[in-house]
Parts: structure tokens; C-alpha cells; sequence
């Protein structure tokens, strides 16, 4: 959901980072558990990278799979979705261990040589 | 031209949440604990606010703002109570979202009197989903779950169910009138966030309501006592 919002905020997020150098290539990291959908967020990013230093810039996003962590067993499985459940003894209580992330992981971008 | 690499590592949400923690340092600054209130459209949350406001008067200097995307309708039912109320609207050049966000909040802080606040209760805008991806500098999230809903909502809505610190199970007066299984709701709701403290209520009725004047009484205390 929000995918715009989404795209929006990691736009600043990429300028910031790029200090005024074009952006080639961002690089996301989106958990299984985040509401988010990729596609929608890669067509929000086209639009919200017109006329920026990130114009250009492919998006590339990494998912994460969701993995909990039994309060009762102490295993750590993956997870579908909610519920989670440990595949180990069948309980219900597991922390999550990943699968929350939205990180801007890494960008590429053009350095201009110095002579 | 060669292509250099910048690690970045951070959260892309990281806006809303540099301007939640502005909030919260705010917040901290009047002495004021924040309750953020998220439920589905017409659970219950504006009725359950009023009993609290009408409940917890004497005791607690309360504040209230309203998230709705258009209209004062809520902000003007709790009018008449002592406590401050202000109304955002999201459709009010914030293009109509359907949730708060910090950035909202924070537009509205300085029309609420902070310094004579203890407790300020946000009844976010009807919405099972957005409003739990959203930090707005909340010391405590609670919901609003009513039994005219279905048993199955904590399923289909789990970020939510999981987002929060306690839930109201409210309108517990029409389950005579509805096949609506409790005992499934509970167990789909304890699956989902297990231990999650929650509390059978009416707000019609008054049945119920102490448990939720006691949490709120409680998550007040704990935020005076951690400052």
C-alpha cells in the first residue's frame, strides 16, 4: 500500500545520498511481511524519478523471507505470512527475526572522473 | 564517468519516522502521553473516546485529535467535553490519505495547548490496514475490533492485530443477534499476536468500559513515570 508514498520517500532518501550526482541504480530491500507490492512500486518509482538525478535509475529490490523465532522452542523458521506458527513444535508465539524490512540498501551512482 | 557504489542501509520510510521521532520529543518536552486509536470505520472508536472522555475527566487533563479525511463531525461530537480538540483533515492539502501519518500530526501540534495535557488520544482515520505502517511518535497503540465485523478479521488483517498493544472488542450488547463466534475470534486474535491483552466491551451499554479507563489510566502513568 502507498506505493507512491513508498517511492516518494525513497526518492529523498536517494538524493540525499547521491549529493547531486546521477543515480544509476537502487538497490531495495522489502520483507515478506511489508505491504507492499513490487510491481506497483517500481511503476510509482518511474514516475516520481522524472526530472530528478534519479530519472534513469533501475530499481532493484531484494525480498526478504520471513523468519520467526519460537518463544517456546527457541527454532527459527520460515514464515508464510501470519499466523506464524514454529515448524519445529507448532506454536504460535515467534518474534520476528526478518521479513519487516523497507531499506534502501545500496545505490550506483555516476562519479565523474578527476583528471 | 565510472560508477561508485554508496552503501546506504536505511530505512526508506525514514522520513515519517525522523518526523514521528520530532513528535515524540515534543511530546516528551509538554509531559504528554500519546495513544494512537486505530480501528475499522464505525467500530466505535468516537463513542468509545466520548465514555472515556466523560469517565476520566476529573482525573487526567485529556486531549483528543481527530483524523478523518474530510469533515469535523467527529472533532464536533467531542466538542462539548472539557478536553481540547482538534480535527486534521486529510483531504485538507495532504491529498486525501487514508491514515496519519507524522507529518500530519505534527501540522496540528501547534494548535493543541500541550503544556495542559496528560494524555492525548489520536483516533486515526477508519482504516484496518495503513494507519499500522505509520509511526507518528505514539507512546501506546490500541484498536478497536467490533463484533459486527467477523471473527476472521485478526487473519485477514494481522499487521494490524500485531501493531497494536491492546484491543477493544466492542458492541459485545448485539451478540445476541449475531452468529458471531467469540471464542474464534479470541483464538484467531491470540494466534495472530499472541498474549495481546484486549477487553469485551460495549460502549452503548457501558459494559465492560473499566478495563479500557484502566489501560488508558495505566499507559498515562507508565508514559509520566518513563519521562
Amino acid at each position: 500500500m502507498h506505493e507512491m508514498a513508498i517511492a516518494g520517500s525513497v526518492l529523498d532518501g536517494v538524493l540525499r545520498h547521491a549529493e547531486g550526482k546521477r543515480v544509476t541504480h537502487v538497490q531495495l530491500k522489502i520483507g515478506h511481511l511489508r505491504q507492499v507490492v513490487p510491481s506497483s512500486l517500481e511503476f510509482s518509482w518511474t514516475l516520481v524519478t522524472r526530472g530528478t538525478a534519479a530519472e534513469d535509475a533501475d530499481l532493484g529490490i531484494e525480498r526478504i523471507e520471513a523468519i520467526g523465532a519460537c518463544r517456546s522452542c527457541g527454532q527459527e523458521t520460515r514464515q508464510a505470512g501470519f499466523p506464524f506458527q514454529c515448524g519445529l513444535c507448532g506454536d504460535y508465539a515467534l518474534d520476528v527475526v526478518s521479513g519487516n524490512e523497507l531499506l534502501i540498501d545500496w545505490l550506483e551512482v555516476e562519479d565523474p572522473v578527476t583528471a | 564517468m565510472h560508477i561508485k557504489k554508496i552503501r546506504v542501509v536505511e530505512d526508506a520510510l525514514d522520513a515519517n519516522n525522523t518526523i514521528a521521532r520530532a513528535n515524540r520529543e515534543d511530546f516528551d518536552r509538554a509531559g504528554v502521553t500519546v495513544v494512537n486509536f486505530m480501528s475499522s470505520p464505525g467500530a466505535g472508536k468516537t463513542t468509545l473516546l466520548e465514555r472515556a472522555l466523560e469517565a476520566l475527566d476529573h482525573e487526567l487533563r485529556l486531549g483528543v485529535l481527530e483524523g478523518d479525511v474530510q469533515g469535523s463531525l467527529d472533532a464536533d461530537r467531542l466538542a462539548h467535553h472539557h478536553a481540547p480538540v482538534v480535527q486534521i483533515n486529510t483531504d485538507a492539502g495532504f491529498g486525501g490519505e487514508c491514515h496519519l501519518d507524522a507529518n500530519m500530526v505534527r501540522s496540528a501540534l501547534s494548535s493543541l495547548p500541550l503544556d495542559d495535557i496528560d494524555l492525548l488520544v489520536v483516533e486515526n482515520v477508519g482504516n484496518l490496514v495503513c494507519p499500522a505502517e505509520f509511526r507518528i511518535g505514539e507512546d501506546a497503540r490500541v484498536m478497536a475490533a467490533s463484533v459486527t465485523e467477523g471473527e476472521d478479521k485478526p487473519l485477514k488483517y494481522p499487521l494490524m492485530f500485531r501493531a497494536c498493544d491492546f484491543v477493544l472488542v466492542n458492541k459485545i450488547d448485539l451478540l445476541p443477534h449475531l452468529d458471531f463466534d467469540l471464542d474464534a475470534f479470541l483464538a484467531n486474535l491470540e494466534a495472530v499476536h499472541p498474549g495481546v491483552p484486549y477487553a469485551l466491551v460495549s460502549a452503548r451499554t457501558g459494559e465492560g468500559l473499566d478495563a479500557w479507563y484502566d489501560w488508558l489510566r495505566d499507559v498515562e502513568r507508565q508514559g509520566r513515570e518513563a519521562a
